[in-house]
């Protein structure tokens, strides 16, 4: 059965601001799926509203199906025992995801107590052994946040997402603002423990590169919704959405000498939620929209196999630069 | 795209630059950094008190009026007699004498002999202290926990009817001066009004001539106003305090991580929200901790009642200078002491205090 199946989910906050506008996923056990995009796409609301995090206020409607249960229409009592237990979500550890003034090993036993997975002793016993896993001494249990490195939170995060023994692991920009070694030695320890343990794995992210280089396929995100999905590799290099292209193309390749000349960004800000673009509503920063895209709103189709982008050019690959716009941009600095 | 590493070669790489320092032994650096930490705070607190005691000395005598005179009442006396008085207080020495004589004395634990009571300073105020602290101790308490139950509340229900109203009501109370509180509580509830016959004794602590169970009954009866003056004027701070400090850690991400564990509520607030935002709360506890010593000069004068508070208030019309100086000592010094123990306690409540 699949794991995580979302569909059609819309979540609206508080002010009105559309963070998620239906977006569908799916993902079995065992599996690795990437959600890419920009700052203020809705990939993090996405995240916090698979457990119902999301701040009183916030509408959230569609369906979130874990294990087959709907999570939307849980009791809080119900959605309480899924968290965690069912399914955990690996914070920026590296930052304030960690309680200050707690024991990192009192934290990572904790959800393992709430969930009655095991005795006290059984769970300090079961912590050391989780710290072990990811690459720190037991003895580290009795250390404060602020005397482990941004490297080791990030893996207590993970130690702690693992505790009791979750069918789904989100990972929420796991490795932002990790230096690229240490975010190298999370990466692996992530895949590692996925497929050890035969978990669905989440993975959100900004950084394309990373997510392709860690997931099996890849969902490209922009304005709260899905623009691109499909294997990972084929998204990253390939692109059918502009969008994707794009964002691929932010992200220097190493070994390739050729694109360290030609950096390409996007230009322009993420749309306002709360304020969203007529027709597509990626049209404003498109190098390739066609006087329709300003009036039609563009579906997933299919771009291939396996695939689909939410492009009017998604049939083809997207046209190359030759676009006069591509070209007027291209030669300011 | 191996996920072959293994944890161990892992840390290799990842350990070192960090596990340098803590190999060495995480638990003996901390012991080191804490009691650095305590000497400063220690040494901090000795340098208070000997400017407490040399401000003592000079502070009260730059008040207006002439101890001599009062004690005279208004009698006719000769030149010669105060001279004799003068003589009996150390009042004709030159004031660096009479500032030495108090240091030296001071340092014994003799905080000289009171002018209007011809007693020593030190029996008159352990004499009065137990009174105040029953008062200002049971007060203490019961403002408190009303301050930090009702504060954390308000700022987790932050914007809702019960926060506007508690934080309205407690501020009103707040500005009330305590005198006119009092004054109120003793006119509607002691003397009546209306329909409302005197429930309560006007002042004191005692009505006299109880034994046993029937006096502690009695000093209870005489305790309700005066406490139900002080909690009201006072609960109010600890409230706001506690409420501002837990509603800086409203948004933290950590609050979040605990949600996502499956706590219930309460327990994301009472295990993580509030432990991190009890530093502000526990200093303003301590505070109030050492101003219970000092009692409260107008709610116990206004319920005359006999603590410290009063004490002062009489020592300060004559003035009676080693009473003054005394009581100033004894109340600076409940501050500065519970403070410092405030800072030796930071480091158990919160790991990043002191290292």
């Amino acid at each position: 059965m699949t794991l995580l199946e979302v569909r059609n989910l819309e979540v609206t906050y508080a002010g009105g601001a559309a963070a998620v506008r239906g977006v569908d996923l799916s993902l079995d056990a065992g599996q690795k799926l990437g959600v890419a995009g920009e700052s203020g796409c809705g990939k993090s609301t996405l995240a916090l509203a698979l457990l119902r995090l999301l701040p009183a206020g916030t509408r959230t409607s569609g369906e979130i199906l874990l294990d087959g249960e709907d999570v939307l229409k849980m009791k809080w009592g119900q959605v309480r025992a899924v968290r965690w237990a069912g399914a955990s979500i690996v914070f920026q550890g590296a930052m304030h995801s960690l309680n200050a003034v707690h024991r990192i090993g009192d934290q990572i036993a904790e959800p393992i107590l709430l969930h009655k997975k095991a005795t006290p002793a059984g769970a300090r016993k079961k912590t050391g052994e989780l710290l072990e896993h990811v690459g720190l001494p037991a003895a580290r249990a009795s250390a404060y946040p602020h005397e482990l490195s941004g490297g080791q939170r990030q893996r207590v995060m993970i130690a702690m997402a693992l505790a009791c023994d979750p069918r789904l692991v989100i990972a929420d920009e796991p490795t932002t603002a990790l230096d690229v070694m240490i975010q190298a030695q999370i990466l692996r320890l992530i895949e590692q423990l996925v497929s050890e343990q035969d978990l669905g794995l989440v993975m959100i992210s900004h950084d394309l590169a990373v997510l392709a280089d860690t997931c099996d396929r890849l969902a490209v995100m922009y304005a709260g919704r899905v623009v691109e999905e499909g294997p990972a590799r084929q998204v990253y290099e390939d692109a059918r959405h502009p969008y994707g292209k794009a964002l691929s193309a932010a992200f220097p390749r190493i070994g390739d000498t050729a694109s360290r000349f030609a950096p390409r960004g996007l230009p322009g800000d993420p749309p306002d939620p709360s304020a969203l673009p007529s027709g597509c509503t990626f049209h404003p920063r498109c190098p390739v929209a066609l006087d329709s895209c300003i009036t039609e709103d563009q579906e997933l189709r299919d771009a291939g196999t396996a695939r689909w982008a939410a492009c009017v050019h998604a049939g083809a690959s997207v046209p190359q630069p030759g676009s006069p716009a591509e070209e007027a941009r291209s030669s300011t600095p | 795209m191996t996920a072959e590493a293994t944890p161990s070669l892992v840390e290799a790489t990842d350990g070192p630059a960090q596990a340098g320092p803590s190999v060495r032994g995480p638990r003996a650096r901390t012991r080191t950094a804490y009691l650095r930490y305590v000497a400063g705070k220690l040494g901090g607190a000795a340098v208070s008190l000997l400017a407490v005691l040399v401000t003592s000395f000079f502070l009260f005598r730059l008040i207006p009026g002439d101890p001599v005179k009062y004690m005279t009442g208004g009698r006719q006396v000769s030149a010669e007699q105060l001279a004799n008085y003068r003589k009996e207080f150390g009042l004709d020495l030159p004031m660096w004498e009479q500032f030495t004589d108090y240091c030296g004395k001071a340092l014994t634990g003799d905080l000289g002999t009171s002018y209007q009571f011809r007693a020593p300073v030190i029996d008159k105020i352990t004499e009065a202290l137990p009174n105040t602290l029953l008062l200002t101790g049971t007060a203490f308490v019961l403002y408190t926990a009303l301050g930090i139950f009702i504060g954390t509340r308000s700022a987790w229900r932050n914007g809702g009817l019960s926060d506007r109203v508690n934080t309205g009501l407690a501020l009103t109370l707040y500005s009330i001066p305590s005198f006119w509180l009092g004054l109120l509580l003793i006119i509607v509830f002691s003397v009546g009004m209306g329909p409302i016959p005197g429930l309560f004794p006007t002042g004191g602590m005692e009505s006299g001539g109880n034994e046993g169970f029937a006096y502690v009954m009695d000093v209870a009866h005489h305790l309700i106003l005066p406490v139900v003056t002080l909690v009201a004027v006072e609960y109010g701070q600890t409230l706001l305090v506690t409420r501002s400090a837990l509603l800086d850690e409203m948004g933290s991400d950590y609050l979040t991580t605990a949600r996502a564990k499956g706590l219930r509520d309460d327990l994301v607030r009472r295990r993580h929200a509030v432990p991190n935002a009890l530093l502000p709360t526990v200093t303003l506890i301590f505070i109030n901790l050492g101003r219970t010593v000092a009692g409260v000069i107008l709610v116990e004068t206004v319920f005359s009642w006999p603590g410290l508070g009063g004490l002062f208030y009489q020592a300060l019309s004559v003035p009676d200078l080693p009473l003054v100086q005394g009581l100033f000592f004894v109340f600076a010094a409940a501050v500065i002491v519970m403070n410092t123990l405030a800072d030796l306690i930071y480091p158990l409540l919160d790991p990043r205090v002191g290292r």
